[in-house]
């Protein structure tokens, strides 16, 4: 600097003589440090697209009908089951001395690895455990028998085996063929679905007015103390009442069992491979094939069948099986409630920040914290959630509103609206920092051109800056909403629950419960993998769960992008 | 640095040689010893000249002159940037400009402004003329269809964009766009129109329109345009100001100071000396 400064003092000096060199070498060229980009770009886009790659595959080939193998063992015992995976495995010392020198000598020429697989045998109720490992060197043969069945079940899980016969009502059938069968699985699902018309429908309802009743004494005793007349008259009320709903309960009640005994007599007889049989009800049947003797297109309607049955009913089995729908429901209400929180409150925030509050170290600082908001871990905005939104304004709402029915909680509980309230308070950052650089894109030619009009500067917000603004907006409320929808930490304490009886949303008043405790996809992954009976049974579901979950957020998204692009077009900045 | 600089020079700036036309005689806007700071730096010094009412006056002189911050002080475009301190007065007919009563919405529903690069807003070319109505709250959609199709005709844009009038304002070209800007400054139906650099991203013949524009319009609004274009200038307006760091070296009429300049810089700016 001061050399610079005696320089331009003193007469100029000529510049040093340089031979430049010709020609640069590799580092001076940048090539290796592009290759490092694009490495690293390969690495990531690798790990995104095997991790969905291997979720998709397991996902989509999870509902595809295996062949069903039997296995007949060196000592005679006889497995039939779907092939679930196999693994080479070191066998174990006490294992080995019991083999014949022959097979020894073939896994010592191996080290002593030996090739084993895991066959799903279902039959629980029989069995006793649903996978069975068999090595290689057990084996006598494997068999592929035409006339098993993969049947499931209602309870229990698959059974795998034969039909022996079905009993139509004192009609018996030995051995009948695919036709009758399949047309008197029909005819059962038919029976189980009326029965469960009247106690889903009818009788929940009287349940639901007998609760009701109960709850019109209490508010009666709330209101008036305990002795006075008017509890006196809506006592008898109620009496009158319940007795009538008491009437109706038990007619549909004897519906419900007349029409369970004549279920009771069409049964299926099965027999499992080891000769032991098992009769059940017909209408205890989900559906069965014969495994070994489909053509592609039965195995496809088998395929679609299960699918269907996924996406449109309730889990069954501690939800390792049946459908998903209420955490499907669940997620989705969430997500709706969510963005319908966070967009107006961050938006509006960050208009203040940007457009209203002062500039100065204040804001700087709440600046700060907001960007430090998104970095506190979820569990703890889900601690916060259930002491503040559950017990704090939950509690009040319970004792304004609800004293009835305590003590048992309305919304002083976990339940949907909390757990959105949760999510939007922990995504609400991401929106706040988004809204703000968009607002501070808008140019400010804009704003002089709407405020030299004549504009307030409110009406140059609303007019032109936030539709200008919006694109970036949208783009804040898709980053708020994949954060919320892969959240479960927090949710697991402020309403999600492994099994709701009820959907957050239904037809009956007022449509959407928000005090209601409801089923996520990220808990349900999270439940059937690690939280069932048998984590092996419940594998397929969690990947065809992920599948799902990914597939929602990838849909949430799309649907977010195509309206951002929409409003991109027509609020456009124009240059020329 | 700059505050001292020019402070040191000021007193060779002599006060300001005046001699405008004076049109009508009825003055529009009355700049009275007027300063203004940003922040710790003086960037106009007691600038004071009469703006006549139906004239176009030009405001010329070197990048950094404060000719659009004069300009931008009309109808407290300035209020924008944080750190502006003023004293002296302007008057808009009669009444102040600056000070606290002032409703400055109502002062810049009295004045269209066109800035340097056009900034038509991002909507239809129907919804950027009406848009001085929109925030007034009209909704009579026969009067907004008038009002469209005046303003349009006033800034000889109807012709060209009569028939997309609902297609977005932003598939025009840079000199359509001015022009949109002016039919928008101007169906607000004001009294002024402040032109900052109306022509400085546009190519000649979109300036040269929007040249004969002006020329259309003077009369019937007062005009006062900023300008680096010195034929423009002297093409355009009617009296022209010369200023230079801040101070008003020169106001006068337009034919006489591009003939014989009666101040040495003044001479020297347009005869392309310095600047």
């Amino acid at each position: 600097m001061t050399e610079a400064t005696t320089h331009a003092a003193a007469t100029p000096t000529p510049l040093p003589a340089v031979r430049r060199r010709i020609g640069s070498d590799l580092s001076a060229r940048g090539e290796p440090y592009v290759w490092m980009m694009g490495a690293a770009l390969v690495a990531g886009l690798g790990m995104i697209i095997g991790l969905l790659g291997y979720v998709f595959y397991v996902g989509a080939v999870t509902f595809w009908p295996q062949q069903l193998a039997t296995v007949t063992t060196l000592d005679g015992r006889m497995i039939a089951g779907e092939v679930f995976r196999s693994e080479d495995y070191r066998v174990p010392d006490a294992v080995l001395e019991s083999l014949p020198a022959e097979t020894r000598a073939k896994i010592a020429g191996n080290l002593g690895i030996a090739r084993r697989t895991m066959y799903r045998v279902g039959n629980y109720d029989l069995f006793g455990e649903d996978f069975v490992w068999v090595s290689d060197f057990e084996k006598k043969s494997v068999t592929f028998d035409r006339e098993m069945f993969f049947v499931e079940r209602l309870e229990w899980g698959a059974f795998i085996g034969k039909v022996k016969g079905i009993d139509l009502d004192g009609k018996t059938v030995s051995r009948p063929d695919l036709k009758s069968l399949t047309a008197a699985v029909r005819a059962g699902e038919v029976r189980r679905r009326a029965i469960e018309v009247i106690e889903t429908g009818e009788i929940n309802d009287i349940n639901h007015a007998l609760e009701e009743l109960r709850l019109d004494i209490r508010r009666a005793e709330i209101d008036y103390g305990a002795s006075s007349a008017e509890v006196r008259a809506e006592k008898l009320r109620v009496e009158k009442e319940s007795n009538a709903l008491r009437a109706q309960f038990a007619v549909f009640e004897k519906k419900v069992t007349a029409l369970r005994s004549t279920d009771e007599r069409f049964t299926i007889t099965l027999e499992a491979i080891d000769g032991r049989t098992k009769t059940l009800s017909l209408s205890r049947i989900v559906r069965l094939y014969p495994a070994n003797a489909m053509t592609a297109d039965q195995k496809w309607s088998v395929y679609f069948g299960r699918w269907i049955e996924f996406l449109t009913a309730a889990p069954r089995e501690a939800n390792t099986e049946g459908g998903i729908l209420p955490a499907l429901v669940g997620t989705l209400t969430m997500m709706v409630l969510l963005s319908l929180a966070v967009a107006p409150f961050g938006i509006v925030t960050a208009l203040y920040l940007r457009e209203y509050a002062k500039q100065g170290p204040l804001v700087s600082f709440i600046r700060i914290c907001v960007n430090n908001l998104a970095g506190v871990p979820s569990i703890v905005y889900g601690v916060f959630g259930l002491g503040f939104f559950c017990y704090v304004l939950g509690g009040s709402i319970d004792q304004i509103f609800y004293p009835e029915r305590l003590p048992a909680p309305t919304y002083g509980t976990g339940g949907i609206l909390w757990a959105s309230l949760t999510l939007a308070l922990l995504t609400v950052p991401v929106v706040i920092v988004s809204t703000e650089e968009a607002l501070a894109a808008v140019p400010r030619s804009m704003r002089e051109g709407s405020l030299a009009c004549g504009g307030s500067k409110w009406q140059t917000i609303w007019r032109i800056v936030l539709p200008s603004a919006a694109p970036g907006v949208m783009t804040g409320l898709i980053l708020a909403m994949a954060r919320g929808a892969g959240e479960v930490a927090p949710l697991m304490i402020v309403g999600v629950v492994k099994l709701a009886p009820e959907l957050p949303i239904d037809f009956t008043a007022p449509f959407v419960h928000f005090d209601r405790s409801f089923m996520h996809l990220g808990f349900h992954i999270y439940d059937v993998g690690f939280q069932s009976r048998n984590s092996e049974a419940g594998r397929p579901m969690v990947f065809v769960t992920t599948l799902l979950l990914i597939g929602l957020v990838v849909s949430l998204n799309a649907f977010a992008i195509i309206v951002r692009e929409r409003l991109k077009r027509a609020y456009q900045v124009g240059s020329f | 640095m700059s505050t001292r600089m020019t402070q040191a020079k000021a007193d060779d700036f002599g006060s300001t040689v005046y001699h405008p036309v004076e049109g009508s005689g009825a003055v529009s806007i009355e700049v009275k010893d007027f300063n203004l700071w940003y922040g710790e730096s003086q960037a106009l010094w007691g600038n004071t000249l009469n703006i006549y009412k139906g004239l176009c006056t030009a405001l010329i002189g070197p990048s950094g002159c404060g000719k659009s911050t004069l300009l931008r002080s009309m109808n407290r475009m300035n209020d924008l940037v944080d750190g502006v301190k003023t004293t002296g007065q302007m008057l808009l007919d009669g009444e102040p400009i600056f000070g606290k009563q002032v409703d400055v919405i109502a002062l810049r529903k009295r004045m269209g402004m066109v800035f340097q690069k056009p900034n038509p807003f991002p909507m239809s070319i129907f919804e950027n003329v009406i848009y001085p109505l929109r925030v007034d709250g009209v909704t009579n959609g026969k009067l907004l269809r008038e009002t469209a199709e005046a303003a349009l005709k006033g800034a000889a844009l109807w012709e060209e964009v009569k028939d997309r009038i609902d297609q977005s304002a932003l598939g025009l070209s840079g000199g359509q766009q001015q022009r949109l800007c002016i039919a928008r400054a101007i169906a607000g139906n004001p009294e002024v129109l402040l032109m900052d650099e109306p022509c400085s991203a546009l190519d000649p013949i979109a300036t040269s329109k929007i040249e004969e524009l002006i020329d259309e319009l003077k009369g019937k609004y007062t005009i006062v345009i900023v300008t680096h274009n010195m034929q423009q200038a002297a093409r355009v307006s009617d009296n022209t100001a010369f200023m230079y760091l801040g101070r008003l070296i020169e106001y006068g009429d337009t034919k006489a100071m591009f003939e014989k300049p009666k101040v040495k810089r003044t001479e020297d700016y347009l005869t392309g000396r310095f600047g």
